[in-house]
């Protein structure tokens, strides 16, 4: 994206190159150009500003139709889909890593990284796995065992991973081991995470999933068109590219986006229902009530409003509302991701985190704004949508001793007594 | 290849020490200094044991912020990043927040009545997971902002070194106090076993070492090794025995909120009232008893006191390949004759953890006040379907008589 800003990282000053002596400072990488033979040859007549244009712009609409298709095919291949992409954007940072390090060759290094994913892949998705196939856990018994141990079993893999680190440590190399160390695990906390916390959101409601990521992409599409049209006023040193003009119009753009993505979404029960694990049919099924949050209701339109839209009510649903602030968190604070990412790149002088998507970069550059939606989205819905997980709490409540399971059933038995919920002479 | 300029580390053994040591050769010196302030520690420990649940709060709270603190410094001399803008005021803000979070889901949970009756802790509480992050995200955008153009990489790297230092250093702090809380056993018995292995292993590295353990840190000894493994698994099994004698330490600790303070009263759980175990024919032959009386936490203190001795070590050489890779000999100066807190708490990394996965895991279930206090937040349609599953389950199970109404 910031073609014109390579010239500016040639000009690198004492600081830099201090410490380019100290780590083996790394030369840019040059980008082999990735595009199609059949791009190639239908664009050969184009200037080479239009046809980067035009290349991005064809893969930006094969990205989205892609993208559709995954939606069609349901949560089990999107799950797929995240943990291919989650893999894939790990390994384009680790990358990096052994680039500026010039550690390719480290004892065993390749080896943890790899079983370090491994180890916290298993720990989240045991995690998740436990809660929403709880019945099918509980039915087989080496599931049962490896869920009831889950934290234990996990903590162990982990220090066998650590030991091995440790036991791998040679003479020469400390630095740099403890270096890749660092890199692994900082990495681990950013991808990993992010993308279990979609697979969350994704269980809470396909549309928890689709209205962030297509906010973010709809932002940084919108954007760079405000800007390319109206672009006068730089925004940040990091991305010179980037305008108050394309922030702001994309902030409008993406917020009016968001409220009519969201109007078309509620309607449909495969989208608003959480994903549930059926039992007997074994697979994923979307079938539910609506929630209040996707029950049209009547809102009144503040004065201001009246004369410009002219009309005193109007029909909508709750989460029309929700998607506001999630497409204002997408729009102003979302960037800042980007912008982690342009700094990233600046510092270890690479243009690209890789070259997997032609005319785009690699994933990572494609995933730099969702880093922290994923994150805003789950902490959002844990503290304003729905409380703590009921299945989850019954699961939990089932391994308590007796006593302690007499205690609480007592005091939520008064609790909904006097909320009027249980009649007094109530039973079974 | 590259050698950071590191200060020598300063000698600031007081004064006095230095003048009744001062006849003797310098090897000894060292010796008396370290056993000396051993000794101290050790006190210090005891004292606030003694002093209560609160104190040893404050006290592990104080040791991770130093902890925290010796890490980042040896940061800034490495990347020789002491005066890149803003960046001091930012690992000290990430570590606010760490700790805010963490404190936050801490405190929600065992002061619960305390937070009912406040007004506004409740909101805090309600929405401490947004709040924690919007927090997280305001530094998160400062970094950003502060990206100059001269030092994007050093600002990466400082970036990273004080998360990963966040993740060792405060996590473990609020798992050391998660088990303190479980009861005060939790909490000391672990941490005497990795101090006792120490000390044992360098003793009988001392008298016996002969054959080298690793290459990291060539003073130890597979023998210091081996019969440190077995003089902790003894002194843990011993140390067990009495500390199980009193409430107040096995106990859970709980917050009063009448008198506003920590009380640990309550009825020993089964872990701590002393059992009949028939001794295994080998051992009969040996010690002659056919049954002996036991707490079942000794057996678990076995395990305790096994991982302290054969896992922990690892946190150590971890820490002593940490120091070689840096080029430092001692995370700090804090302690004459031992270095910083950190060359301390080395072993103690992953010893907090273990002791808190293996209490979940292997001893209690979830926190039933914590569970109680989710289910009251549900919708009132969640609890009543939920109130029906678990009368349902109690009634199968004939805890509950399905004849009692009302």
């Amino acid at each position: 994206q910031e073609s014109e800003s390579e010239n500016k990282l040639d000009a690198e000053t004492a600081s830099d190159s201090e410490s380019k002596s100290e780590f083996g400072g790394s030369a840019p990488v040059p980008t082999s150009d990735d595009t199609p033979e059949v791009l190639n040859r239908a664009l050969s007549n184009l200037s080479s500003r239009w046809k980067n244009w035009w290349v991005r712009g064809i893969l930006t609409l094969a990205m989205i139709t892609f993208f559709f298709i995954i939606i069609y095919l349901g949560p089990m291949v999107l799950m797929t889909i995240v943990m291919c992409v989650q893999i894939k954007c790990f390994h384009e940072i680790i990358t990096i890593g052994y680039n500026v390090y010039h550690s390719y060759d480290l004892p065993w290094f390749r080896t943890l990284s790899w079983y370090f994913l491994l180890c916290v892949n298993y720990f989240f998705y045991g995690e998740t796995v436990t809660d929403y196939f709880f019945t099918l856990v509980q039915r087989e018994e080496p599931l049962r065992i490896l869920s009831k141990y889950h934290r234990f079993i996990s903590f162990a893999l982990y220090l066998t991973g650590f030991c091995m680190f440790v036991l791998s440590l040679v003479k020469k190399h400390y630095r740099l081991q403890f270096y890749m160390f660092g890199w692994t695990h900082v990495t681990l906390l950013i991808v990993v995470t992010q993308s279990h916390l979609i697979i969350h959101n994704l269980f809470e409601g396909m549309i928890w999933f689709i209205v962030p990521i297509s906010c973010v992409i709809c932002n940084d599409i919108m954007a760079y068109m405000f800007g390319f049209f109206f672009g006068r006023t730089p925004l940040i040193k990091l991305s010179p590219k980037k305008t108050w003009e394309g922030f702001i119009g994309g902030f409008f753009a993406t917020v009016l986006f968001g409220l009519l993505l969201s109007y078309v979404m509620s309607g449909y029960r495969c989208f608003t229902c959480p994903v549930e694990f059926n039992n007997d049919t074994n697979s994923f099924t979307v079938d539910c009530e609506p929630s209040e949050l996707f029950q049209l209701q009547e809102y009144n339109i503040p004065l201001v409003l009246q004369s410009v839209v002219g009309w005193k009510t109007v029909r909508m649903y709750p989460f029309q509302i929700h998607s506001i602030a999630l497409s204002t968190f997408a729009s102003l604070i979302g960037p800042f991701g980007g912008f982690f990412a342009s700094g990233f790149k600046r510092a270890f002088k690479i243009k690209d985190f890789a070259n997997t998507i032609p005319g785009h970069g690699g994933i990572m550059d494609r995933f730099d704004c969702q880093y922290l939606m994923a994150t805003f989205v789950n902490v959002y819905i844990a503290s304003f949508i729905r409380g703590p997980n009921p299945s989850k709490l019954i699961q939990q409540f089932l391994t308590l001793r007796p006593d302690q399971q007499l205690h609480i059933f007592n005091t939520l038995k008064a609790h909904l007594v006097d909320k009027g919920m249980l009649g007094s002479l109530e039973d079974a | 290849s590259d050698v950071p300029d590191v200060p020598p580390p300063t000698d600031s053994t007081p004064e006095i020490l230095k003048r009744a040591l001062s006849g003797l050769s310098a090897r000894w010196k060292n010796w008396w200094i370290r056993g000396i302030l051993t000794l101290a520690m050790i006190s210090v420990f005891f004292l606030i044991i003694y002093l209560g649940s609160f104190m040893l709060m404050l006290l592990v709270l104080s040791i991770q912020v130093k902890c925290y603190h010796e890490i980042i410094t040896i940061g800034y001399r490495v990347y020789h990043s002491y005066d890149l803008p803003w960046f001091r005021s930012l690992s000290w803000y990430f570590l606010l927040c760490v700790n805010y979070f963490f404190y936050g889901e801490t405190v929600a949970d065992y002061f619960a009545t305390f937070v009912q009756r406040r007004e506004q802790l409740q909101f805090l509480i309600r929405y401490h997971r947004f709040i924690s992050f919007a927090l997280y995200l305001t530094g998160f955008c400062m970094f950003v902002l502060s990206l100059v153009k001269k030092h994007y990489r050093l600002q990466f790297y400082m970036f990273a070194w004080t998360h990963v230092t966040l993740l060792i250093t405060v996590t473990q702090s609020h798992l050391v106090i998660q088990n303190l809380f479980e009861g005060m056993i939790w909490f000391l018995v672990p941490i005497s076993s990795v101090i006792c292995n120490d000390i044992t292993a360098y003793i009988f590295g001392f008298f016996f070492g002969r054959t080298p353990l690793i290459k990291l840190s060539p003073k130890k000894t597979w023998e210091g090794f081996i019969g440190g493994f077995f003089s902790t698994v003894v002194f843990g099994f011993i140390f067990s025995y009495f500390l199980a004698q009193h409430q107040y330490f096995v106990c859970p600790v709980e917050y009063n909120s009448e008198t506003n303070r920590f009380v640990t009263e309550c009825e020993p759980s089964e872990l701590f009232q002393m059992k009949k175990y028939s001794v295994p024919p080998l051992l009969q032959a040996v010690l002659g008893w056919e049954t002996v009386n036991m707490y079942p936490f000794q057996m678990h203190s076995i395990a305790l006191s096994t991982f302290a001795s054969l896992i922990g070590p690892f946190g150590g050489f971890f820490a002593s390949g940490f120091k070689r890779a840096f080029k430092i000999k001692d995370f700090a100066d804090t302690i004459p004759g031992h270095g910083g807190i950190m060359d301390r708490f080395d072993c103690q990394y992953l010893m907090a953890t273990f002791v808190h996965v293996y209490i979940t895991s292997f001893i209690r279930g979830p926190n039933p006040s914590k569970l109680l206090k989710q289910l009251l937040i549900l919708q009132p349609e969640q609890q009543l379907s939920v109130y029906k599953t678990l009368k349902s389950h109690l009634v199968e199970k004939g805890i509950l008589q399905p004849s009692l109404r009302g």
